[in-house]
């Protein structure tokens, strides 16, 4: 099933389909099997793609602890097929809980509430819907965590007086939550705010602006580069600018290869704060444990960001995934 | 119109002698190059790091990706023609190369060698989607709209899949080797300064002096008129796009050892970028005249103001985008009145 973006999600969708229906018939008739329906973005940039990894993960795993179950994966490049998406697994698949990404908020809101109507269980995942109240279960990234633990460290590690620049993400309401946590956590310390600039969570546009930063500033002791994508065109300009001495960086997200640095004592990557791709994988697990028991799982489940230093980055290294 | 025959100095490294044609030129044709000045005396007055040695040559070092392919986005625009595939060509091409590498490891070890057969890789891939959209356009006759805008979904698509949705990376060690072509050269010039500068001068001299420029712009301005005039008008088409694909190749080359990675988000919007500062160069995007050091003039526009945005943070960068526009539209508008003047 690897690299199934090759078809388009359509295709993927169909080819699910057919798989489960086959295992479906084996398993004498397919009534007392339930399904659960899961929808999320196609893996267009790295953390999409770690996303999709643990849907698997999780998927194949659940397949095989719960043989009751069955499982509809459908990846979408846009809102709209994401809707059609949804549309056909409650249509041709009869699904009884639905697990979905929305692709933007706005759009899925209608769909998702349709869905809700007729009595299947819906789970949202990291985007909240325009509309509270419509999902059984909502289980989320802490974004405002996410920039206060960052934040926690630079505030204990530099004073009065040192000086940090900011690279931001694609301006959107997740990124104003972050930086803003940010700023609060070090508000009184003492640290000054250089710059910040948009480097957009990609890594190219994150190395030309660390380069200007470069060029700009003297004095810089540290950059808080929330990502880890743009932390890696970071370290590639202070690399170039041979000030690798001067400053550490601080991405985000735990991607593997920079937990890999921190397990070994990069003195440049000193720590990073968790924003888990695998977060899919809670909310298809917990879907799926309130449809074979009894067990209550409806409500809010906010994944805490966690930070990853060099004692503990191995349990946040997943060397297979792609992200 | 503007045919004098002085050399024209392709402004990547000095932008000083620019100016000295001042006189032979119409006064449309400096539209851009005021620009130009006007950026470079602001960023000047802003930060007086803007023109220190190395924030110049990391200007023009990042600019060199786009300013290679908008070289050879001139001749595609001045023989009629478009290109909407080259930012994920380029993303494609180096993911192609990314796997080219690392697979030539395991026979070839950690080498030159294997560099230089990836970078014959990276040649041959650009190469070779060039021809394939250079054949569509003018032996099978699609639109070049249609069939480029085809070609961008399907090399995006392409290199997510070949990343599995992540990042592709080169190999470590072979990274360490290559890593200087993007960030030394002779002189203390980083290489993809000198490579802009070689693509920069070949094209001008092509565009200008070689009948292949001048049966671009016949094309480009009446099909009909040079089919008549025995210009293979198939045929150079059809090089316009393998041109242009074997420049996204070269780009590509300086662009693997920057940051030696290559995912779906690589080359975003080069397209546009590339297309902007060839229409900002003074070239007619309905085709018939094209201006090769214009192109270099609007990449250089267009990596200044985001250069002097960053350096300066005079404004909220939520407006960064739409500074450029604003730029971006000044710098034709300009072109056009000049033009209208003269």
């Amino acid at each position: 099933m690897l690299r199934r973006d090759m078809f388009k999600a359509g295709m993927g969708l169909a080819v699910a389909g057919a798989l489960t229906l086959g295992a479906g018939a084996g398993a004498a008739l397919a009534q007392d099997k339930q399904v659960i329906g899961v929808a999320i973005p196609s893996a267009t940039h790295g953390f999409m793609g770690g996303l999709n990894f643990h849907a698997r993960e999780a998927i194949k795993r659940l397949e095989t602890t719960y043989p009751s179950l069955s499982f509809v994966l459908a990846t979408s490049g846009d809102a709209g097929k994401m809707v059609n998406d949804i549309e056909d697994m409650v249509a041709t698949r009869d699904i009884d809980a639905l697990v979905v990404l929305p692709f933007e908020s706005e759009p899925l809101t209608a769909p998702v509430q349709a869905v809700k109507a007729q009595g299947i269980w819906v789970t949202v995942v990291d985007r909240g819907l325009s509309v509270p109240g419509i999902e059984d279960l909502y289980v989320a990234g802490d974004n405002t965590g996410f920039g206060r633990v960052a934040g926690e460290y630079f505030a204990e590690t530099l004073g009065e007086g040192d000086n940090v620049v900011v690279l931001r993400g694609i301006p959107t309401t997740l990124d104003n939550e972050r930086v803003e946590a940010f700023e609060a956590t070090i508000a009184g310390s003492g640290i000054n705010v250089l710059d910040m600039q948009h480097g957009n969570w990609n890594r190219d546009d994150a190395f030309d602006v660390m380069q200007d930063f470069l060029s700009k500033h003297e004095d810089i002791d540290a950059v808080w580069a929330a990502d880890d994508d743009m932390a890696v065109g970071v370290l590639e300009a202070i690399n170039q600018a041979g000030r690798n001495d001067e400053m550490w960086v601080v991405g985000g997200a735990g991607m593997k290869e920079i937990v890999r640095r921190i397990m070994d004592g990069d003195p440049m990557l000193p720590v990073n704060v968790t924003y888990p791709p695998a977060q899919i994988a809670t909310a298809i697990e917990l879907t799926a444990l309130g449809l074979v028991s009894a067990t209550p799982v409806s409500g809010r489940f906010i994944i805490g960001s966690q930070r990853i230093t060099p004692e503990n980055a191995e349990q946040f290294y997943f060397p297979d995934s792609p992200f | 119109m503007t045919s004098s025959a002085t050399p024209s100095v392709p402004p990547s490294a000095e932008t000083a002698p620019v100016r000295k044609p001042r006189r032979r030129f119409g006064l449309h044709v400096l539209g851009p190059l005021m620009a130009l000045v006007a950026l470079i005396v602001l960023g000047a007055f802003l930060n007086d790091n803007f023109l220190s040695a190395a924030n110049v040559q990391n200007v023009l070092a990042r600019s060199a990706f786009i300013g290679i392919i908008a070289v050879g986005m001139t001749f595609v625009i001045t023989a009629g023609g478009i290109d909407l595939s080259v930012g994920s060509m380029a993303a494609f091409t180096a993911a192609i190369t990314i796997l080219a590498m690392n697979a030539l490891i395991a026979p070839l070890g950690v080498s030159v060698l294997t560099i230089a057969l990836g970078m014959g890789v990276a040649l041959l891939a650009g190469l070779a989607a060039g021809l394939v959209n250079g054949a569509l356009v003018a032996r099978v006759r699609i639109e070049p709209f249609i069939v480029t805008l085809g070609a961008m979904g399907v090399y995006r698509s392409l290199t997510t899949w070949l990343a599995d949705g992540g990042t592709l990376s080169l190999n470590y060690e072979l990274r360490t080797l290559y890593r200087p072509v993007y960030y030394d050269g002779p002189f203390g010039i980083s290489w993809p300064i000198i490579v802009f500068a070689l693509v920069a001068i070949l094209g001008e001299l092509a565009m200008r002096s070689a009948p292949f420029g001048r049966h671009c712009a016949a094309i480009g301005a009446n099909e009909q008129v040079a089919r008549w005039s025995a210009v293979r008008v198939d045929g150079t088409r059809m090089a316009t796009y393998a041109l242009l694909g074997l420049l996204v190749g070269v780009a590509t080359i300086m662009y693997v050892p920057r940051l030696g990675s290559a995912s779906g988000g690589t080359g975003m919007l080069w397209e546009l970028e590339a297309i902007a500062a060839v229409i900002i160069g003074g070239t007619v995007l309905k085709g018939g005249f094209g201006r090769v050091w214009g192109a270099v003039v609007g990449v250089l526009i267009l990596s200044l103001i985001d250069n002097i945005l960053n350096l300066a943070s005079i404004v909220s960068p939520y407006l960064n985008g739409a500074i450029q526009g604003v730029i971006v539209i000044l710098a034709v508008v300009l072109q056009r009145e000049r033009k209208a003047d003269s």
